[in-house]
């Protein structure tokens, strides 16, 4: 332990041989993390690395077995989060947790309202938010606006104004950029320096390594429960950093073997939907990965859903092989297209269904005489892509929600294969996974559009929409860009950078 | 505010505070449009004052009943005990009339009546969060055991009462007594609707009601007393279905154990057309109020007109209906 009456002050956080077991599991075997004041500490590693369960060590949702916790040099134990919070703890989750009927202010005082005999004192609550609001240099945002109504990234603000309110000593932002268009992610970097200069500490979990490197001053690697590596960021490559998650040299993250394009499968021309997408053309073949790109709200999912039928079409056409004619989910999986939804929680899978359930969901004849479902067979089916796409569970009987992220999203891939569609519609398909899923997610994309003629599988045609520049360049064979709601010309990889799919997509617009 | 800036978005702005209006102002439009339908296609006794007034206190009951579900149901619960809970409290009412010694104490019997529907709400309340069972089923149950209670107390008669005041809280009025405009029930519930918008509007345990509804984690996050805040408003909400069993006793002049069947459903589709969400964080005393009116228009417009009863209750069904798909497909425009 450290002597407290040395001369500098004591770290903000010390978390020191934390372990925690669940059952037979061992999340955190001895961790030991240290977070100044005035600093920010990125934590990395990947899903069921322990991230999570040392920060819900830190909030007070679990209790460690041992190991100790000082926060400004005193003992802290929280029992749980509410104490957690009133120490200072503030957590901002990737789901945030707002009471989405209340106003801004109503959120930012919430549980803390300056009252007299329980009648709420409203000028206060309207300074003391107004106060808070400003502190992020957000006055614009309206403190008696229904926060529902509210963009994401305005509502992560309120969460931040909230931790402000409740004084907050230790910020933990939770992949905080995962659903910000880049604009907000350059406004929310800017406020974390802001915040930091005045003191705050905070860590910051992300998958996204080159954010991490741009805002953090230190990293801390976390791999199966232990630290593995800790350093200043500018002395860790990001190399370095997936070698020590993986506990391994990533290589040929992105595979790619020879695809031959083959006939048309998709053709989009001059498609319009409601509000969104404007006009959009594209051509899909056999044995291709045509990528999307685009800024949040480009109207990349929503041109998915159209072609899906999820979503009204005004105006344009929409060839499926042969098929024209109105589309719908039910008519679309017939013809051999499936959708990988980028909200896999909300509307990919059926969470408290087993594997099994979910992955023979949209086709269940084949597994029993007479149009039966036999749970037996059903299981049977599963196992192939269990093995094939390496799930980490106890069997095809095991619930989705308890899987991690990256194993869920592999459910639901397994779907698209064990419908046997020719044409996958993948939204985000790695959004929020570990590195050791995505390339297991990479290595499959590859594997479908080439096919294998000794295993007499055709290949298949992928539309993959990415805000991930890197995956779309390290894996598709073509890239279009959307910008506000028009697609762009599709470039062949070889003859296109990120910078250039950048400046497209941003359109006139030149963000600093 | 001073500060605000002024962007383009400010149109925006505008016409997000438009829809809300819109949205606040729904049910009354829809209480504007039946009524003047049966003002012109009904009879001219539809119209006339008299009719009115028995149309507001009848809706009285289950407005006072609708009060307490408003509570409860931006808190994203519910409450099915109502029904049985006004029945026990007119069985109270009597009981205690007939026990009160030689001159009967009609305000200690209401007082009673009362206390005892709120005890009830408390006991909802407390099974809901010291067993963590939903509310759902808690309330299926003490549905009928408050039911059996009070067929218990009144050994399944109905019990007579000495005339008192009582009678006449919700009778139409004597002639020399206009000057009311409307019985003394009907102010009470409007003073009660006025305290009840106002405690959730500018307290803490209002603003905590939509904080649970909303998004009870949050809450508790926060450090709202979550339980806290669900056994108050279990217990007012036994507490107006109490004040509704007064009014019913005062309608009906005895104390009736069978009485009420299936009001908290009527109680319920009041809150629910007057914009309350099933699954909590929004509804309005205003709006459950027009909500009780609406049904309350339409059961007079049609009897007026003749038309059976049959019809009234298809009617009343396409209303509900009507009223949540047009609360849907409003909310749907506004995200948009």
């Amino acid at each position: 332990m450290p002597d407290p009456s040395h001369s500098s002050p004591p770290p903000r956080l010390e978390m020191h041989d934390i372990s925690k077991r669940f059952g037979a599991t061992v999340a955190l075997d001895g961790v030991s993390l240290r977070v100044h004041a005035g600093e920010v500490l990125a934590l990395v590693g990947e899903n069921g690395a322990g991230k999570s369960t040392l920060m819900k060590v830190l909030s007070g949702a679990h209790q460690p077995d041992s190991g100790q916790m000082r926060l400004d040099g005193q003992p802290f134990a929280p029992t749980n989060p509410l104490e957690a919070r009133q120490a200072g703890i503030a957590m901002i989750y990737q789901e945030l947790s707002l009471a989405p009927h209340l106003s801004v202010e109503e959120n930012i005082l919430l549980g803390m309202e300056p009252n007299c005999w329980g009648w709420i004192r409203r000028a206060q609550v309207r300074q003391r938010a107004t106060a808070a609001l400003r502190q992020l240099a957000h006055a614009e945002i309206r403190p008696d606006r229904k926060v529902g109504q509210l963009p994401v990234a305005a509502q992560q603000l309120v969460e931040i104004a909230r931790a402000l309110a409740v004084g907050c000593r230790i910020l933990v932002l939770d992949e905080p950029t995962s659903s910000l268009t880049r604009q907000d992610v350059r406004r929310l970097f800017e406020l974390i320096q802001q915040l930091k200069q005045r003191g705050l500490a905070i860590v910051y979990i992300s998958h996204f390594l080159e954010e991490v490197k741009e805002v953090s001053d230190r990293i801390a690697v976390l791999r199966d429960g232990r630290t593995v590596g800790e350093g200043p960021t500018n002395e860790l490559s990001v190399d370095r950093i997936v070698a020590l998650m993986v506990g391994r040299e990533v290589r040929d993250l992105y595979p790619r073997s020879t695809r031959t394009p083959g006939e048309v499968l998709l053709e989009i021309s001059e498609l319009a939907g409601a509000s969104i997408p404007v006009s959009a053309s594209l051509a899909l073949r056999r044995g291709e990965v045509l990528g999307i790109a685009g800024l949040m709200g480009a109207g990349r999912t929503e041109l998915l859903r159209c072609v899906f039928g999820l979503e009204a079409v005004c105006r344009g056409q929409i060839k499926v092989g042969v098929h024209v004619g109105p589309a719908s989910p039910v008519r679309r999986w017939a013809q051999g297209v499936g959708l990988l939804s980028e909200d896999r929680k909300q509307e990919g899978l059926a969470l408290s269904l087993s594997i099994a359930d979910n992955v023979t969901l949209s086709r269940l004849t084949g597994l029993g005489p007479g149009g039966l479902v036999l749970p037996r067979r059903q299981a049977q089916a599963t196992r192939r892509w269990i093995d094939r796409l390496d799930i980490h569970c106890t069997g095809p009987g095991q619930s989705v929600s308890s899987l991690s992220g990256g194993n869920q999203q592999k459910v639901a891939l397994a779907r698209l294969l064990q419908h046997g569609v020719d044409v996958l519609l993948l939204d985000e398909p790695t959004r929020g996974i570990d590195v050791a899923a995505k390339a297991t997610i990479y290595q499959l994309v590859n594997e479908l559009a080439v096919g294998s003629a000794a295993e007499g599988r055709a290949p298949k045609g992928v539309l993959l929409v990415s805000s991930y520049l890197p995956e779309l360049m390290g894996i598709c064979d073509r890239v279009a860009v959307m910008c506000r709601g028009n697609l762009g010309p599709a470039h062949p990889v070889s003859e296109i950078d990120e910078h250039a799919l950048m400046l497209e997509a941003t359109g006139q617009e030149i963000i600093t | 505010m001073k500060s605000e800036v002024r962007s383009p978005k400010s149109g925006i702005a505008r016409s997000v505070a438009w829809a809300e209006w819109l949205n606040r102002l729904g049910p009354l439009l829809g209480l504007g449009i039946v009524f003047l339908l049966f003002a012109l296609i009904g009879p001219e006794s539809f119209r006339s004052a008299r009719n009115l007034e028995t149309i507001a206190r009848q809706t009285t009951i289950v407005g006072m009943g609708a009060l307490g579900m408003t509570l409860i149901i931006i808190a994203g619960g519910i409450d099915l005990s109502v029904g049985s809970i006004v029945a026990l409290g007119t069985v109270v009412i009597a009981w205690c009339l007939n026990r009160g010694g030689e001159v009967p104490h009609p305000l200690a019997a209401a007082a009673v009546a009362v206390a005892a529907c709120a005890g009830c709400g408390l006991a909802n309340g407390l099974l809901i969060t010291r067993l963590r069972v939903v509310p759902f089923i808690v309330t299926l149950g003490t549905m009928l055991l408050v039911r059996g209670a009070a067929k218990g107390l009144s050994r399944e008669q109905k019990i007579d009462a000495p005339e008192t005041w009582l009678n006449e809280l919700l009778a139409s009025l004597p002639p020399e007594r206009r000057w009311l405009i409307v019985p003394a029930g009907v102010w009470l519930l409007i003073a009660m609707s006025l305290l009840v918008a106002l405690v959730l509007r500018f307290t803490r345990l209002g603003r905590h009601t939509f904080a649970v509804g909303s998004n009870e984690q949050t809450a508790r996050l926060c450090g709202v007393p979550v339980d806290r805040v669900k056994l108050a408003i279990y217990s007012l909400g036994g507490l107006f279905g109490g004040l509704a069993g007064v009014m019913q006793f005062s309608r009906l002049t005895v104390g009736d154990p069978t009485v009420a069947v299936g009001l908290e459903l009527d109680v319920i589709a009041a809150v629910v057309i007057g914009g309350g969400s099933l699954s909590g964080g929004e509804g309005s005393v205003l709006g459950s109020l027009v909500g009780a009116l609406i049904m309350s228009v339409i059961r007079s417009g049609c009897s007026q007109m003749g038309l059976p009863n049959w019809v009234q209750e298809i009617i009343t069904g396409i209303i509900i209906i009507i009223a949540v798909a047009l609360d849907r497909l409003r909310r749907s425009r506004a995200t948009a």
